[in-house]
């Protein structure tokens, strides 16, 4: 566990970073929701009858006006787009750095197989995803109990998942990606991320581009499917947590016989 | 048992030559010298040897383990020195001797505080502010404190000033007395002259002499230089003599290869009357030269 161990240590620094951005944005939009609530009434109308916009946004189901409903729409986009950057980059690093930072002859100088270098690096990057989510999480739940708002428990915590399960997800295929990489490449991650979160949108403004929702993770932590049906949909789910055994999977086998360099 | 053992390896990157159907052996104790230009293929066989890179044919052992599917056995009792060390940024000396060690799942304070007053080394130091000399001291340490049995030295002296030099191989025979077995690779011909008993000569990928140094330096032979005037006059009977080899004249000197009868040549330079005569044994230089511009 010595390279796991150094991986946390290493990370530690981006790992904070974005844990307190995401908090930060998360926290502040739920200590502004006493403020909007006065507004919301005519706000909310607006919002409700914006075509695509509302439907992109999920926002012909879920009510701004409702702390549930802003939550729902506020997370999705703090922690939904911030996590989703944060575990694809964490993800798409883990192992191209090693040969992007000239650093791979000096690990594999040592007796470590690479099967277990990628399993640690793997178990690294899943604690880290972990750790920003709880502490994300608690943050939330402390600022919600600050402003006296009833803590809907059963949809934030199924919320939460949902994001936490769509960042596994993107880090696991960009894991997949970085195995295959020689060096640093954040674009790709980040691309990848933004499309994702893309085609979800795309999924929700037209009926003629629905299948999309079967390829984004964000299909499955949509938070006005999650506010309405008290559930994921497993229908996204499924494909989803296929993508990420893949993409793991597939770091395992490219990386075993890669020619570092 | 033999320490590398290395049968018709090749490896192609692509269209590019890496090494080609390489064969080499070196057994157990031996302070083995590889030699060849940059680009010639010495670190594509160190790496394919230490499971960096994946050979495209061929196979090798270390100590009878696999390189394939022993990899990290054979890591276990390795030191590489790679020759253009890299750490991970913001991370001090003592540290990344630290993680060095754990990697290695050993304890090795005391060796490594040995080796860093030997190199003087300081610990407390960042490794990025270092210069290149300070960062090879660093892998140095990296690659000796486990006290593995082979030594893989890829270029080791490069930007080390000749002080360290010096150390650094007070240390290497050192290992090398105490029964380690030494891989040297290196372009540094006198490296190679001064440590290493038996060595091999690389060029474009394969392997294109293997001898002990003094046959490779062609111990029987000697560089003769005759100066004088009478020159010109005794080269058709120096050619005439068997054991001479390589004459090249010029202006009032003269040079060849002699591994004949000494007696015989005596004579004849003293029939001649020539003024200077030189005999020395040839530099391992001139035997590398020779291999390159054939």
């Amino acid at each position: 566990m010595v390279l796991l161990k150094h991986e946390l240590k290493r990370g530690r620094k981006s790992l904070l970073i974005w844990t307190l951005a995401i908090s930060a944005f998360l926290v502040i939009c739920v200590f502004l929701f006493p403020e909007m609530k006065g507004m919301m009434g005519d706000v909310g109308d607006i919002f409700a009858e914006m075509g695509s916009f509302t439907k992109a946004f999920g926002m012909d189901q879920l009510d701004f006006g409702t702390f549930q409903g802003y939550y729902g729409i506020e997370c999705g986009n703090v922690l939904g787009i911030g996590g989703a950057l944060f575990a694809a980059l964490t993800g798409i690093f883990a192992l191209a750095k090693e040969e992007g930072n000239h650093t791979a002859e000096f690990l594999f100088a040592h007796p470590i197989t690479r099967s277990r270098a990628v399993a640690e690096k793997a178990l690294a990057v899943f604690l880290q995803i972990l750790i920003c989510n709880a502490v994300v999480l608690v943050l939330s739940l402390a600022s919600i109990a600050a402003i006296g708002e009833t803590i809907f428990w059963k949809e934030l915590l199924l919320l939460h998942l949902a994001f936490l399960l769509l960042q596994l997800e993107i880090a696991g295929i960009c894991f997949g990606i970085s195995a295959c990489l020689h060096r640093n490449n954040a674009g790709i991650g980040l691309g990848l991320a933004l499309v994702f979160y893309c085609l979800n949108l795309m999924a929700n403004i037209s009926e003629s581009a629905k299948a999309l929702k079967y390829v984004t993770p964000f299909s499955y932590a949509e938070a006005a499917d999650i506010m309405r049906d008290g559930a994921l949909q497993p229908r996204y789910l499924a494909p989803g947590m296929c993508f990420l055994c893949v993409g793991v999977l597939a770091a395992f086998l490219v990386y075993r016989k890669k020619d570092l360099r | 048992m033999n320490a590398i053992e290395i049968k018709h390896l090749t490896k192609s990157y692509g269209k590019a030559r890496g090494i080609v159907d390489l064969s080499l052996t070196v057994a157990e104790g031996e302070c083995f010298g590889f030699i060849g230009p940059n680009g010639a293929g010495k670190s594509t066989t160190i790496r394919t040897l230490l499971g960096f890179i994946q050979p495209t044919a061929g196979s090798a052992s270390v100590f009878g383990k696999d390189i394939g599917k022993d990899s990290e056995a054979i890591r276990a009792f390795t030191g590489y020195l790679p020759s253009e060390a890299q750490f991970y940024h913001g991370m001090r000396v003592s540290e990344i001797l630290k993680l060095s060690a754990d990697l290695q799942g050993a304890d090795c304070r005391e060796e490594s505080g040995l080796l860093c007053e030997r190199l003087q080394l300081d610990t407390t130091r960042k490794a990025d502010d270092l210069s290149f000399g300070n960062r090879k001291k660093v892998a140095i340490v990296c690659a000796l404190q486990h006290k593995p049995k082979l030594l893989v030295l890829d270029e080791p002296t490069s930007g080390l000033d000749p002080l360290m030099q010096h150390a650094f191989f007070d240390i290497i025979r050192e290992r090398n007395a105490a029964g380690d077995t030494v891989f040297l690779s290196s372009h540094i011909l006198s490296e190679i002259e001064h440590n290493c008993t038996r060595a091999a000569v690389i060029r474009e990928g394969a392997v294109i002499a293997c001898d002990s140094v003094s046959a490779l330096a062609g111990k029987k032979a000697k560089r003769v230089t005759l100066r004088g005037d009478m020159l010109s006059s005794l080269s058709d009977r120096l050619t005439a003599l068997s054991g001479v080899k390589n004459l090249t004249e010029t202006g009032k000197a003269t040079q060849f290869f002699f591994d004949g009868h000494v007696p015989e040549l005596m004579r004849l330079l003293a029939e001649a009357e020539v003024p200077d005569v030189t005999m020395a044994e040839p530099e391992l230089e001139e035997i590398f030269m020779h291999f390159y511009t054939e």
